[in-house]
């Protein structure tokens, strides 16, 4: 329990939130931690406000919920007003500036900005914003190291099409190279 | 050892399968729906057999009719679907017939909702249809328990001839954990009560019609003396950190393993807390809670209802210890929430 | 010295406990000579309902599933899908199939399951001791509408046969009387196709068997023969509703 950290990810449903700690709990799996992943549960499946929470471990997950998660990942404005409190403190907020138009009010707290969308954009891959983010963010904190990542890229992916799975990872490569440079 | 990342689920889904499950017969709902999907795509796959029934009280009865070609079948559906399954449950279980049943429940009364309940334990464990029987109810608390309960749950569907309810909180259902995928199951019990045709034997009949008094009270006699078997061979329970515990909070499925948390957490506050667990909620595993009342000062019933087990727990404790109640409706609680009421108790309890 | 009559093989030596008049053991006989004829009573599966005929898996000599009220169709579509080499029927009265199974009923049909129903036809429901069937024809007394059925407030007699004529799952659909010898041949005649249309793998089969019930009638069973043909043949016409031709 010592090491247990657990993420949360949050934002408009199809910003791809719930699959990018789908990917970040695969990828911790296949480093021979112990994850859990669970979704937000609620009645609309398209369109609205869409959370997971993800736990690592070294050792067994009790918990996969939490009242006070250790880091929030908010890709747009509402998840920030939702989630910037329940933060533990000295916890971690990313924060997609690009759809989130005011500063975190709290001081304790590590503060990671980027703007993925026009990153997105100007890769001309606007479904791989949330690969960036997740690129980012495993660059600056190695929850799990980015060269676990990418190793385990075709076993997340199985079943998915070459094409896909290439897109993902230039977008998860590309946030990669942003934090080397800005954070 | 290969650990594959699934959802409760399609864990539960695939254990079935590995068990040797070839029929589902399902109507969708949420929160269960996902189940019948897996089947749906699976099944085919195998030699199995999938039907979207045109209701609950056909897809129970398909059920009861596979049950009875001695096929592994199952049904999967949550809380008002539950409710219309009772008439063929009550069916199944004096026929004794073996197979599954699954509640991934959501609370009620009525519609309700759709989120996490356990408000479906009275229904689950006092039989819930008409007549005097039991199911035998498993309730998972992993994603890893959703397979192996599934697995476990025909095993014990067989052997004793009765339909088994496995009984997990919505949230169970969507939690996605690393998996040990089970060896396919490979030996199976005879079942020459099967009917599939006479060929070679006299006729089966698969009934649950008695008229006279004699031969109904000898057929409950009959289910009562089995359900005694049950009850002395198959209680489960799991104990953690109730040696010395002080205060014993008694939950089950997802919620307990939440609560382990929190009793590690009261502990850091100086309240020895412990945890008992049941993994079969009938037959109710009672010694586990009888044999903590010698040592604990209070047991703690923490459920996603107004309360329910705490009725099962207080016959077990008989008054040798108070036992408490905390619940919440609609959504799991967080383990902050759960130690700060374990820490209440113990502070109005004077521990 | 030749048999020229016998019991068939597929009834069991059980007497049946049906009122003097009640035309089930006519129709149960019927069934089982099918079986017999076609040699597939080591492979049949009869579903039985609730109502008067709730005893059938006394009678029938192959194996046998009592039902819940109405939901046959679902038992039977669950055991054919699971042994397709099996021979389905269900045996349902009027309120079993046309009242509470209404659903089981139509969604079989619709899907097509390759599955044998013969659906007695009496008016009322005989076992509980005659109240309104869906099936009890306007003006006529049960005991549920003691002044006699009325449109206003009952609504109109069901037509089974039809109505399952309409769904395309169907593959052979038939109303046959039992009141007359030669409509018993008619009838015995049905139902064999019935089995047959399943052996063929055609889809659903129905025979609806217009049914006397001498007892909650109140007439004597020579007169309730009279009664059905005066009463319930023009409103329920005999024939064939759906016949799908096999490859």
């Amino acid at each position: 329990m010592e090491d247990e950290k657990q993420i949360l990810f949050a934002g408009f449903g199809g910003q791809g939130v719930l699959s990018m700690g789908q990917f970040l709990a695969y990828a911790a799996m296949n480093t021979g931690k112990h994850v859990s992943w669970v979704p937000s549960y609620g009645a609309e499946m398209r369109g609205g406000t869409a959370n997971c929470l993800v736990t690592i471990s070294s050792e067994e997950i009790y918990s996969p919920l939490t009242e006070h998660p250790l880091v929030a990942v908010v890709l747009n404005r509402p998840s920030l007003d939702k989630f910037e409190t329940k933060v533990k403190p000295d916890g971690c907020l990313v924060i997609n500036t690009s759809m989130v138009d005011r500063d975190p009010k709290r001081t304790d707290l590590m503060v990671l900005k980027i703007p993925v969308n026009e990153l997105a954009e100007e890769m001309g891959n606007t479904r791989g914003s949330n690969m960036i983010l997740l690129g980012a963010y495993l660059e600056k904190t190695s929850v799990v190291k980015v060269e676990d990542a990418l190793q385990h890229f075709e076993v997340i992916y199985r079943g998915k099409k070459e094409k896909v799975i290439k897109r993902n990872r230039e977008a998860f490569l590309a946030g990669v190279e942003w934090a080397k440079k800005n954070w | 050892m290969n650990k594959v990342l699934m959802k409760g689920n399609e864990a539960l889904a695939e254990g079935a399968i590995l068990a040797g499950c070839r029929g589902f017969f399902g109507y969708p709902i949420t929160p269960s729906s996902e189940i019948a999907e897996y089947m749906a795509r699976k099944l085919p796959k195998i030699g199995g057999i999938f039907v979207q029934a045109e209701s609950e009280l056909a897809a129970i009865n398909m059920v009861y009719g596979g049950a009875s070609t001695g096929t592994r079948v199952m049904t999967a559906s949550s809380g008002p679907g539950l409710s219309l399954k009772q008439e063929g449950i009550s069916f199944i279980s004096e026929a004794e017939l073996p197979c599954l049943i699954v509640n991934i429940s959501r609370g009620g009364p009525g519609l309700g909702g759709i989120q996490p309940s356990q408000g479906d334990y009275f229904q689950a464990t006092r039989g819930g249809g008409h007549g005097d029987y039991h199911t035998m109810v498993l309730a998972p608390a992993s994603t890893q328990e959703m397979m192996d309960f599934a697995i476990l749950g025909y095993e014990l569907a067989d052997r004793y001839r009765i339909p088994v309810v496995i009984m997990a909180e919505g949230t169970l259902g969507n939690l996605m954990e690393p998996v040990i995928v089970r060896d396919e199951v490979t030996n199976f019990v005879e079942k020459p009560w099967a009917i599939s045709g006479c060929q070679g034997r006299k006729p089966n009949i698969v009934n649950t019609l008695h008229l006279t008094a004699e031969e109904l009270e000898g057929r409950n006699r009959h289910l009562f003396s089995k359900y005694e078997d049950i009850q002395m061979n198959e209680k489960r329970a799991e104990t953690f950190m109730v040696e010395d515990a002080d205060i014993v909070v008694v939950a089950f499925g997802l919620l307990a393993r939440v609560i382990k948390r929190s009793v590690i957490d009261a502990r850091k506050h100086g309240v020895k807390a412990g945890l008992i667990r049941p993994m079969t909620l009938w037959p109710f595993p009672d010694e586990h809670i009888k044999a903590v009342t010698d040592t604990c000062k209070v047991i703690l019933s923490m459920e996603i209802s107004m309360g329910q087990m705490i009725q099962d727990i207080r016959l077990a404790a008989e008054g040798r210890v108070p036992v408490e109640f905390y619940g919440r409706i609609g959504f799991l609680p967080n383990p902050e929430e759960l130690t700060r009421e374990i820490l209440a108790v113990a502070e109005r309890k004077g521990l | 010295m030749a048999t020229v009559f016998k019991r068939p093989e597929s009834l069991t030596d059980a007497k049946f406990h049906y009122c003097p008049g009640c035309t089930h053991g006519i129709i149960h006989r019927l069934v089982a000579e099918c079986l017999d004829e076609m040699n597939i009573r080591e492979k049949a599966v009869g579903i039985c309902p609730v109502g008067c005929s709730v005893l059938a898996y006394e009678y029938f000599n192959c194996d046998m599933l009592e039902a819940a009220h109405g939901r046959a169709p679902a038992i039977a579509t669950a055991i054919k899908r699971l042994k397709p080499d099996c021979f389905l029927f269900t045996y349902q009265g009027d309120g079993d199939l046309a009242s509470i199974g209404m659903g089981e009923i139509v969604h079989a049909s619709a899907r097509g399951e390759k599955i044998s129903v013969f659906f007695i036809n009496n008016t009322l429901y005989g076992m509980t001791g005659g109240q309104m069937a869906p099936t009890t024809l306007l003006g006529q007394v049960a005991t549920t509408c003691p002044y006699g059925r009325k449109v206003e407030n009952e609504g109109y007699p069901v037509k089974m046969a039809e109505l399952l004529a309409g769904n395309e799952g169907s593959a052979y659909i038939s109303r046959v009387a039992v009141n007359s010898p030669a409509n018993v041949v008619k009838a015995k005649k049905a139902i064999k196709k019935a089995f047959e249309t399943q052996a063929k793998g055609l889809g659903f089969s129905m025979v609806e068997i217009l049914s006397t019930c001498p007892t909650n009638w109140g007439l004597n069973p020579v007169d309730a023969m009279k009664w059905m043909e005066d009463n319930m043949i023009p409103y329920y016409p005999l024939g064939e509703f759906k016949v799908k031709e096999g490859k």
